[in-house]
């Protein structure tokens, strides 16, 4: 009796059984530069002006910032974590060091950069502090922090705006001037990126990242500091944004007490069309990059294509919740495979 | 006899009991988590009475109880979702998709007010059973990220249909929801009193609250005791709908007007409310009594404040450091409680 049995499972066709959704996920990067590439050819189409060298480069330096942010985003997400306080800090970061360049119109943007950093890097540390160590649930401790940087932000500007005759030619050209070549949004962000991808794949500190996210409870056992993670992870999240913060009021000349308000959406929007997933555990740096890349190309696209800018919200809202579903079915398809492949 | 029987024989002769409910004590009466709320309820008020000569006045007191319960009405479904350890942060969207709508049909569509009303609460039901739907169908999503796509998709949709502009022109009549008074008693506290005895009765006194309660705790214990867990997931979502177009219609009615921006982070706010009503956000836990007395601590506090002129912009901080207050302190306590609890086990 027992022998039969075990013939029977021998004899099931086991390794035949491979779910087509989780072929797809070996691929997903792949699926979505091609969705871009679809996307670029159809836009083209419509308008003639979209694959020039003029736009592209436009379109490349308008993602920048969003592709910096949506890399502390994935960090945050990995951990099982969200922070939507970003708008704030990059706004309070921004508002401050705009104040203070136009005070000391002769401070070096290096150091502008370097001080809104510093900025966004406290702020971040007390999110840090409340999720780590007291234990809040990240979104209610970022929710509330969202409020009371904005808050802080209206006060420190006193509703006043910044405007660029306020600025010095040396700040505002931060956005405009090249290295080696390149606009200087896009070189930091590729230096951010190579440093990144170094950080999270070949440290230690950056595997227990992901250790941390995918399972919290073995990552304590196998003597993980947790806390250390966490703090880590939102200090880098919060740095940033600071660092966004400076970069976006140079590129758009002007800090406004609502600067970046909602723009967190955006960016978790960025991670998880490019496949983070909000359960923790996993994520790719590659992915982000194109999920940057895919809204960026969106948001150029859209107006070119003569999209009414009120349909803007919806269509980005509606490819959020498409995304999600489509990797949860992935991730059903993953996880089914792996049932039928486990030898019983 | 063996050593196995007379071991059972003395467990007989020493068993205990196991009531099913507790004892009455004062000690815990007074150490309940709504006293200390409406401790700081009176503080508020003392507080702001003495700071400004003007809050203490009938007529203020009134408008200013009117302005803040619109968005109270949300609190009452989002104590439930809480307790079952989700969160919706779209209905500040639903209600600008539901009162831009009602507005809409009212005025270029040329439905009669009454039946645009109900389309209004028709939109909410379903902006929030799609949300439930869409929780209960993917459950590897978190009630988090579905609500954050929805939160955008639902007040894009209110932005396709009016652009930027504002929709009014409602018939007099309607302005009664807002600012009409019965006896001298404000519609909408009447409308809120109703309510609140409705929802706390919902889940203090009946089964369906007794298995929100449960699938908070352990909602895999409850699927396997029979509880349909889904069912219970989406009504409770579908209920935050219905409950953002009521505060639609209200806040449609006071504004006299509404546009595609109305409502944005009334979600914090109300999230707020609930988290220092004492609902855990670790589910399972919480009254309706605390998150009502909740609502009215934050409302006086920001009528008190804007009385003595501190912009709205510093409110946000307050509010924001309330919600930390309210959720961080209790986790101090709980933790080092649990760590003493911890030592006395290892020693």
């Amino acid at each position: 009796m027992a022998e039969s049995v075990i013939d029977n499972s021998a004899e099931l066709p086991v390794e035949k059984k491979t779910s087509k959704l989780a072929a797809v996920s070996k691929f997903r990067e792949l699926g979505l530069l091609a969705f871009i590439v679809l996307l670029c050819i159809v836009v083209q189409t419509k308008n003639a002006s979209f694959l020039t060298i003029g736009n592209l480069t436009d379109m490349v330096t308008n993602t920048a910032i969003l592709s910096i942010l949506a890399l502390g985003m994935m960090l945050v997400l990995i951990t099982r974590g969200i922070d939507l306080s970003i708008g704030s800090t990059l706004a309070l970061s921004g508002m401050i060091v705009a104040q203070t360049v136009s005070v000391y119109s002769g401070l070096n943007p290096i150091l502008a950069i370097l001080m809104g950093t510093a900025i966004g890097i406290a702020c971040g540390v007390v999110i840090g502090f409340l999720v780590a160590k007291i234990g809040i649930l990240p979104i209610i401790a970022t929710l509330a922090m969202m409020n009371i940087f904005r808050g802080l932000n209206y006060t420190v500007s006193d509703g006043q705006w910044i405007s660029s005759y306020q600025m010095p030619a040396s700040f505002v050209s931060i956005a405009t001037s090249k290295i080696i070549g390149i606009n200087t949004l896009v070189f930091i962000a590729i230096i951010i990126y190579i440093t990144a991808f170094y950080f999270i794949n070949h440290t230690r500190t950056g595997r227990q990242i992901y250790a941390v996210g995918s399972n919290p409870e073995s990552a304590k056992v196998s003597g993980i500091n947790q806390t250390k993670i966490l703090l880590i992870v939102y200090s880098i999240m919060g740095g940033l944004s600071g660092l966004s913060g400076v970069l976006w009021v140079s590129k758009f000349a002007s800090a406004q007490g609502d600067t970046a308000s909602g723009y967190e959406l955006t960016v978790i929007a960025a991670c998880i069309l490019g496949g983070v997933s909000i359960a923790g555990g996993s994520g790719k740096i590659s992915g982000v990059l194109l999920g940057a890349f895919l809204l960026g190309i969106l948001n150029n696209a859209l107006p070119l294509m003569n999209v009414s800018p009120f349909w803007q919200m919806a269509i980005q809202g509606s490819i959020i919740l498409i995304a999600v579903i489509i990797n949860a079915l992935v991730k059903r398809g993953v996880d089914r495979n792996n049932l039928l492949r486990r030898k019983i | 006899m063996t050593m196995a029987q007379k071991a059972i024989d003395q467990s007989e002769y020493v068993q205990r009991t196991l009531k099913d409910t507790q004892d009455f004590s004062w000690k815990k009466f007074f150490l309940q988590w709504e006293w200390l709320l409406i401790l700081v309820f009176f503080l508020v008020l003392v507080i702001n009475t003495n700071l400004s000569p003007f809050f203490l006045n009938g007529a203020g007191l009134r408008d200013a109880t009117m302005i803040f319960l619109d968005k109270a009405f949300i609190v009452f479904p989002m104590v439930m979702i809480m307790i079952l350890r989700d969160i919706d942060i779209s209905v500040g969207s639903t209600v600008a998709l539901s009162s831009v709508i009602m507005a809409t049909l009212y005025n270029d569509f040329g439905l009669p007010m009454g039946a645009a009303l109900g389309a209004c609460l028709l939109v909410g039901a379903l902006c929030g059973l799609v949300n439930g739907l869409l929780i209960v169908k993917f459950k590897e999503l978190s009630a988090v990220i579905v609500t954050l796509g929805t939160m955008i998709l639902y007040r894009g949709i209110a932005y396709i249909i009016l652009e930027d502009q504002a929709s009014g022109n409602f018939p007099a009549w309607f302005s009664f929801f807002g600012w009409g008074n019965i006896g001298g008693i404000p519609f909408i506290l009447i409308v809120f009193a109703v309510l609140a005895v409705v929802f706390t009765l919902l889940l203090h006194k009946t089964t369906f609250g007794r298995q929100v309660f449960a699938m908070g705790n352990n909602t895999t214990a409850s699927r396997f005791s029979g509880v349909q867990v889904d069912k219970v997931k989406v009504i409770v979502f579908t209920l935050a709908g219905i409950m953002a177009a009521i505060t639609a219609i209200f806040l449609a009615s006071r504004m006299g007007s509404t546009r595609p921006n109305v409502a944005t982070m009334y979600e914090l706010d109300v999230i707020a409310m609930v988290a220092l009503g004492g609902i855990s956000t670790a589910g399972g836990k919480g009254r309706m009594v605390g998150a009502i007395i909740a609502v009215f601590i934050l409302g006086y506090l920001q009528y008190g404040l804007g009385l003595i002129n501190i912009p709205s912009q510093t409110m946000l901080v307050i509010t924001g450091l309330l919600l930390l207050a309210a959720v961080g302190i209790p986790k101090l306590n709980v933790s080092r409680k649990f760590k003493r609890f911890r030592r006395k086990q290892l020693e």
